[in-house]
């Protein structure tokens, strides 16, 4: 018997050095851990931000005659990089509310309202998740993906994303729901067994964000349905989704 | 309307009007001379248009709607038109007479066949049975349906039904002010901000005849956000042949590139950073330097996890000789992209219509079509535009300006625009109507045409590789569907 010494070993070289070169990748705590100033996460209204006026240049008109609305803002920028002084974009990306309500930001509020919700018992270890993608673009659907990678890890917590809606405890749903993907997205809500959960993740799936208007869209699932979790962002960030889940499961 | 050595997003005047016989025909000579249908499309001023191109050259050229609404189909001689002709067929009803496969593409609002009522291919062979998989996924993607026809394990046919994720985002963008489209185009794929960014910009630019600033950093976005396309798939490739390690360390240095593009504009995916007439975002020194670092740390390790990973003998065997494409396929269906640089078609916008200079470019490309191709071609092309990178941010000049005043549009022109994104051509063609919005906006995503790679690609495969074929070629739904 011949054994290829050299080639294993050369082989199992490269593994280890590969490996060796990777480091330790996981976030230690993504429930605290610091991000990019760059990110523009959770706003801050001045008291005296002229709220009509930031509303002309706003793309999805999330500006409120109570303040912004987390759940329509796309967060691009346009509003705080003309009018610094009435609105900043915080690397806070601590952004998640347990009803529509608590998404708007009044002037001067600095955090989001504490959430009243929360999972029974038995999913504070084990919670499993049915992604729906009803005209999302991807960017949602990458940073869920990316939620269960080796960095953000969100599995430690017992969350996981599988593949049958029979196996889920909640319907995660990215994009604005278009005509097309209504009767899917009611069928694969439909497959979940009682009881069962609704998660809107991203400005399209809250609002239906710049798709709002869209003669395609078709939003009557949510006029059925209530979310028990709002998650904002465009996309929504990976640390915004991990710390979202696990407040339901385990408290903020 | 011969346009020779572009290196500029044209502009033109809107082109003569030319019967459909001579219409046709020049498309016929122009195939037969290697020219490449880049964009067929009906506008509402009821004309049909074609822009074909080969490197360096592009021609635009337009015909009335036949008064039949009936023209011979084009797909049966050039199989490249085939989706551009069942598009036409239904945005406009206009019918390619011996069309192939006259199918419905999106199924948008008012259109005659609802999604639900799409007649698939069937056989009433008892060898046959179908499977359907479909529109929602096992794993965290868009939604779209396949619909497999089986003799046993292996596929005879593989229908691929779309228009799950269409937004009518087209009539969004020519409703109101062409140039504050910027968060609409973001969306066209939200994997692809700045390729589709870039030719929108370029494209509304070209319409007001007024040039950009910071096209180095627009550049560099761009090859980032190649680099993180590309690692995403090779992690999906490896998670699907259980190659976990693969998948992990892909998964992680696609982290560090795109929390690098965050450090740039503030969103992995390089949302906000592009705008008319520049970025929004400049580089400072600091950050220069600390992307330098970062991009050559990445390099290192991109190259060390490859390698380990092309070691593997039983991951080899899976990728080896799966889902092929041949050289002549790749050429006839005009695909574009890794698609068909893998088998040996060598199309780049970067170096065909080159909107940058790109010194030294050359277009990477493997030969044998198959999945070890084009994982071995996203691997070339991640360290080339890693070496691209290096030199753009040696390049860059934190105190240049970022943003340039743009004119109002030119009304009644054509503007085209082709950047070479993750997934290859994109080509966005527009005609603006008056100084503020456009007449007609199309969007053409590489996926548009891809798509049929991978039916042809999985025929004959078992259906086990189906996945993988499907990985290989990493298409976008929202980008195809609009």
């Amino acid at each position: 018997m011949i054994f290829p010494t050299a080639g294993v070993t050369s082989k199992m070289l490269h593994l280890l050095q590969a490996r060796f070169r990777h480091g330790y990748q996981a976030i230690p705590d993504p429930l605290t851990v610091g991000i990019d100033p760059a990110f523009p996460g959770l706003p801050e209204l001045a008291i005296d931000a002229d709220l009509e006026l930031l509303n002309k240049l706003c793309p999805t008109k999330a500006f409120t005659s109570q303040g912004l609305d987390l759940g329509r803002c796309i967060f691009c920028g346009l509003c705080s990089r003309k009018y610094p002084e009435m609105i900043v974009f915080r690397p806070n990306y601590k952004m998640a509310a347990d009803s529509r309500e608590k998404l708007i930001m009044a002037p001067g509020q600095t955090v989001l309202p504490k959430m009243d919700f929360m999972l029974p018992r038995k999913f504070r270890y084990s919670f499993a998740l049915r992604s729906v993608s009803a005209a999302g673009c991807n960017a949602c659907e990458m940073e869920l993906g990316a939620s269960n990678n080796v960095n953000f890890d969100i599995s430690r917590y017992g969350v996981e994303t599988v593949a049958s809606p029979r196996h889920a405890d909640a319907l995660i749903l990215t994009g604005p729901i278009s005509r097309n993907m209504a009767d899917a997205l009611n069928e694969t809500w439909r497959a979940i067994p009682e009881p069962k959960y609704l998660i809107l993740c991203g400005a399209c799936a809250i609002s239906g964000g710049l798709f709002a208007d869209s003669a395609a869209i078709d939003r009557s699932f949510l006029k059925h349905w209530q979310a028990c979790l709002y998650i904002p962002g465009c996309p929504a960030h990976p640390l915004s989704i991990v710390s979202a889940m696990y407040s339901i499961m385990r408290g903020s | 309307m011969l346009k020779t050595d572009v290196n500029y997003s044209p502009v033109l005047e809107p082109p003569q009007i030319e019967s459909l016989d001579s219409f046709l025909d020049r498309i016929r000579r122009l195939v037969i001379q290697g020219f490449q249908p880049l964009a067929f499309f009906g506008t509402n001023e009821k004309l049909i248009y074609a822009l074909l191109g080969k490197p360096h050259e592009l021609e635009l050229f337009c015909t009335p709607f036949p008064e039949s609404l009936h023209y011979p189909s084009l797909t049966p001689e050039f199989p490249a038109f085939q989706i551009f002709e069942r598009e036409l067929y239904e945005e406009y009803g206009i019918v390619p007479s011996n069309h192939p496969w006259l199918k419905s593409v999106r199924h948008p609002l008012g259109g005659s066949i609802k999604i639900e009522d799409y007649s698939f291919l069937s056989s009433d062979s008892k060898l046959i049975h179908e499977v359907g998989v479909g529109p929602v996924h096992a794993g965290v993607i868009e939604p779209g349906h396949f619909r497999f026809l089986m003799q046993g394990e292996i596929v005879e046919h593989l229908e691929i039904q779309l228009g799950y994720q269409h937004r009518d985002l087209i009539n969004m963008l020519i409703s109101g002010s062409l140039a504050q489209k910027m968060p609409l185009v973001e969306t066209i794929a939200g994997d692809t901000v700045i390729g589709h960014g870039t030719a929108y910009c370029r494209l509304v630019e070209s319409l007001a005849e007024s040039s950009p600033q910071a096209n180095d950093i627009r550049s560099l976005l761009l090859e980032m956000e190649r680099v993180a396309m590309h690692l995403s798939t090779l992690s999906a490739l490896a998670g699907d042949v259980a190659y976990i390690m693969g998948q992990n360390l892909f998964a992680a240095l696609r982290t560090t590139v795109i929390n690098s593009t965050l450090s740039i504009c503030g969103s992995r995916f390089g949302k906000r950073a592009l705008c008319v007439g520049g970025v929004n975002y400049p580089l400072n020194k600091t950050l220069i330097d600390t992307l330098k670092a970062k991009m050559h740390k990445c390099a290192v390790q991109i190259r060390s996890t490859t390698e380990a990973m092309f070691a593997c003998t039983s991951l080899l065997s899976r990728f080896d000789d799966t889902g092929k494409i041949s050289n002549a396929d790749a050429l006839r269906f005009g695909f574009s992209g890794i698609s068909a640089k893998a088998s040996g078609v060598a199309v780049d916008a970067r170096a065909d219509f080159p909107i940058w200079g790109y010194p030294g470019f050359e277009v990477q490309t493997e030969s044998t079509g198959d999945v070890y191709a084009r994982a071995n071609l996203r691997y070339m092309e991640i360290m080339q535009s890693l070496q691209m990178i290096q030199e753009l941010l040696d390049q860059i000049d934190p105190s240049a300006p970022i943003q340039a005043p743009v004119n109002e549009l030119i009304p009644d022109r054509i503007a085209i625009s082709i950047v070479e994104g993750a997934r290859g051509r994109i080509v966005h063609i527009a005609k603006s109507k008056d100084a503020h919005s456009a007449l007609w906006y199309k969007v053409i995503d590489p996926s548009l045409m891809n798509w049929q790679a991978l039916s042809m690609a999985v025929a004959n495969e078992q259906i086990s590789d189906f996945p993988l074929c499907n990985k290989s070629f990493d298409l976008s739904y929202c980008g195809s569907d609009l």
